[in-house]
């Protein structure tokens, strides 16, 4: 009998075979206990799920599809919303938002929204033509976005279904930002987010890799070329360090280059591909964000990685990853080091980490972010051996694009400052995502993106 | 795109290709490089570039032959195409008119030399080339460099051209020698930069040097170029590659660049085992 409180557990590989390989570790659904969650979904008239939702999914109306068996039109109603569904039932905080505002959530488990639209979709992708969303009718203008993470591809996904002529400009070889560089191969397979990236261009947008705007070409010289406006989705990704003395020794490296090293290099599979990651037996990752959580999994599978730390500064309470990511990485074997921070490291004779200065933190008065303000204690500082260090405390904006642009303004952290409807203060030139937010989460660029489609078309229709 | 248009050998290990790529070709300035990949499991590594044809669409580079990924690249030939090339990056060099420039190139830093030679001859600077290689078959670009100055000196470690010293040594002398030298540019060896950049400080010469770290993407995104300046840490791919010679830390820039040598070894065994088959 299926208890009618209860969501479906999740297969997974074992903690002990997955630290061993870089491939998924949710397993997905069966069609069965899809279908059977489908049913428990009360079909609210008004649906508190969609609200909780930054792209407004038709949530109901997508479960109502799987529970009729009708996977193609469940699908259907996914991709109306959102361009990325396989990408996002995987790494959106279900939790936080449509799962969140889930009625059955009171007494019991909310619907498992997020699994049943990762089942839907890869559903799709395993048994059907991929469908393409129709563009109903052409228009001349084209649109230029910058940044094809996913933000600028939900950009471009909507300009293209009212049928613009859009380019996404990428810097790096292959396209999809952070989806590529940053997550991990075990929590997002690439071949998803190609896959969806091909959806793209089957619509008729295309995708230019290679491509630094700033460098290349500036935001004026994409006008010059006929471009009607422009959305900047770049992210948020320069690297922050804590500037502590020994940040400079090697092996210490920011989030950024040992995710981008891994997943877009694919430095775990070296020498088969050439791009090294050396991180020795035991690494320090610092942070508690989930880019903390991806970093330290990744690391402990990487060959010849004995032992994992995790130091964060605040308590678990505080602590920002999601809690699936942090119950991964605890069932994983990472050492958690909370109320701990590195106050200094230390080298050998070549110059390589090799220990750790940390201090105990307690919790004091709550600061501006609302959280309780770590306070080191004095007297409590001890040390511990390390070979590499993995620095994920936040990233901030990449100053190429607002140096290379003189009327846009950005704030004193330089993110690009944006009006209501996310145009900048340059016109025609629209913004959206961790370039305007600071570095947030995949669904809520993707919400960006959406807003500034809609806000695009606006302008291009009326001139303003 | 990325069309091999013209290939030749300059030195043992060095090549100069000459290379389609328009876009890059028309935005590219002095001091600016460009970031490739050879194949589907590459690295990306940055080079030079070493001048651009706007016109006809293509730059030129030049690099050595120092690990796999280099090695992979000179085996490719005319009319092959280089799978990625990501550019121009870097800020380009501030060119102005200073009076009498010396410029100060080691090894294959005298590829990344040349067009900031130009550069400053073209604004109508003097300019007194210095030109350093460990042997005369290592020498590059030895008249490309000779057309845009007005005197050139070379130096050879083992004096098989030129004079037999360092580059440092014809500095000196220079220094020495009463003659007014308003700006210095050097580029080479982390070793000889700092030894340069000791050497105007002591007679106060301002003097810029270009680094290449390690890097990964060349944006700002990775921090894996972060050098020391002033104490404080810059990324050489959006604050650099060049900076002022008297404020760089160039022992810990020396450091970080070691940081992969046993890896770049084990690409390389890789790479002859499996083509021994």
């Amino acid at each position: 009998m299926v208890d009618s409180t209860k969501r479906p557990v999740m297969p997974q590989q074992k903690p002990e075979d997955r630290i061993r390989n870089f491939d998924e570790v949710p397993l997905g659904l069966s069609l069965k206990a899809a279908r059977e969650e489908a049913g428990r979904c009360l079909q609210c008239k008004k649906p508190l799920c969609v609200e909780g939702c930054p792209v407004n999914i038709d949530i109901p109306g997508f479960i109502a599809k799987l529970g009729e068996k009708d996977l193609k039109a469940s699908g259907r109603i996914l991709k109306d919303a959102n361009c990325l569904p396989a990408v996002c039932g995987r790494v959106c905080p279900q939790e936080d938002q449509c799962e969140k505002m889930c009625i059955l959530g009171r007494k019991g488990d909310p619907i498992a929204i997020g699994y049943l639209e990762r089942f839907v979709a890869d559903y799709e992708r395993e048994h059907f033509d991929f469908s393409i969303p129709e563009i109903k009718c052409e228009k001349k203008d084209k649109i230029a976005v910058v940044g094809s993470g996913p933000s600028g591809l939900t950009c471009a996904s909507q300009l293209r279904k009212m049928g613009y002529q859009v380019t996404v400009f990428e810097a790096f070889h292959v396209a999809g930002g952070v989806l590529v560089y940053g997550i991990p191969e075990f929590r997002l397979p690439k071949t998803i987010v190609a896959k969806e990236i091909e959806t793209l261009e089957k619509m008729g947008v295309e995708i230019k890799c290679n491509q630094v705007i700033g460098r290349i070409k500036t935001i004026d010289e994409l006008f010059e070329d006929g471009y009607k406006a422009v959305y900047i989705g770049v992210g948020a990704g320069f690297p922050v360090f804590m500037d502590i003395p020994g940040e400079d020794l090697n092996f210490v490296y920011s989030s950024n280059e040992f995710l981008t090293r891994i997943n877009l290099m694919k430095a775990y599979d070296f020498p088969n591909y050439d791009t090294p990651i050396i991180t020795g037996k035991r690494v320090a990752v610092i942070g508690g964000g989930n880019t903390a959580m991806d970093s330290a999994r990744s690391a402990l599978r990487l060959k010849g990685v004995e032992k994992v730390f995790l130091i964060y500064r605040r308590s678990e309470e505080e602590i920002p990853a999601r809690i699936e990511e942090i119950h991964h990485a605890q069932e994983e074997g990472v050492e958690f080091m909370l109320l701990t921070a590195p106050v200094q490291y230390f080298g050998d004779e070549s110059q390589n980490v090799k220990k750790a200065r940390c201090i105990k933190m307690e919790l004091g008065r709550p600061d501006t972010s609302g959280r309780r303000r770590p306070v080191p204690i004095s007297g409590s500082e001890f040390e511990i051996d390390i070979d590499s260090v993995v620095v994920a405390i936040g990233t901030r904006s990449n100053p190429l694009i607002s140096q290379t642009t003189p009327e846009l303004e950005v704030n004193k952290w330089g993110y690009i400052i944006t009006g209501e409807h996310t145009m900048t203060t340059k016109e025609g030139v629209f913004a959206g995502g961790d370039i305007v937010t600071g570095a947030a989460t995949v669904i809520l660029a993707m919400g960006a993106g959406k807003k500034a489609a809609n806000a695009i078309d606006e302008y291009v229709k009326i001139g303003k | 795109m990325n069309k091999i248009l013209e290939k030749k050998a300059l030195a043992d290990n060095v090549y100069w290709y000459k290379v389609e790529n328009p876009d890059i070709a028309r935005a590219r300035k002095p001091g600016q490089f460009l970031i490739l990949r050879v194949h589907d499991k590459g690295e990306r590594i940055p080079l030079t570039i070493v001048n651009s044809m706007p016109e006809e669409g293509s730059v030129e580079i030049i690099f050595q032959v120092v690990g796999k990924s280099t090695k992979l690249l000179a085996e490719l030939n005319e009319g092959d195409h280089i799978l990625d090339m990501a550019g121009p990056l870097g800020t380009p060099t501030h060119i102005e008119k200073y009076g009498t420039c010396v410029m100060v190139g080691g090894g294959i830093g005298i590829a990344p030399l040349l067009p900031i030679t130009r550069g400053f001859k073209e604004k109508g600077n003097k300019i007194i080339s210095i030109l350093g290689a460990r042997s005369k078959s290592l020498l590059i670009l030895e008249e490309e460099m000779r057309n845009c100055s007005d005197t050139l000196h070379v130096a050879t470690d083992d004096g098989s051209y030129g004079e037999k010293g360092l580059v440092t040594d014809v500095l000196s002398r220079l220094c020495r020698s009463g003659e007014k030298i308003d700006y210095v540019v050097a580029i080479g060896p982390v070793i000889m930069m700092r030894e340069v950049s000791k050497l105007t400080k002591e007679f106060n010469i301002r003097t810029m040097v270009s680094l290449n770290p390690i890097m990964v993407d060349g944006t700002g995104m990775c921090g894996g170029c972060r050098c020391y300046v002033k104490g404080e840490s810059k990324f050489a791919c959006v604050h650099g590659p060049e900076f002022n010679g008297h404020e760089v830390d160039f022992d810990r820039l020396a450091i970080r660049l070691n940081m992969f040598k046993s890896s770049e070894k084990l690409a390389l065994d890789h790479e002859c085992k499996i083509n021994r088959g």
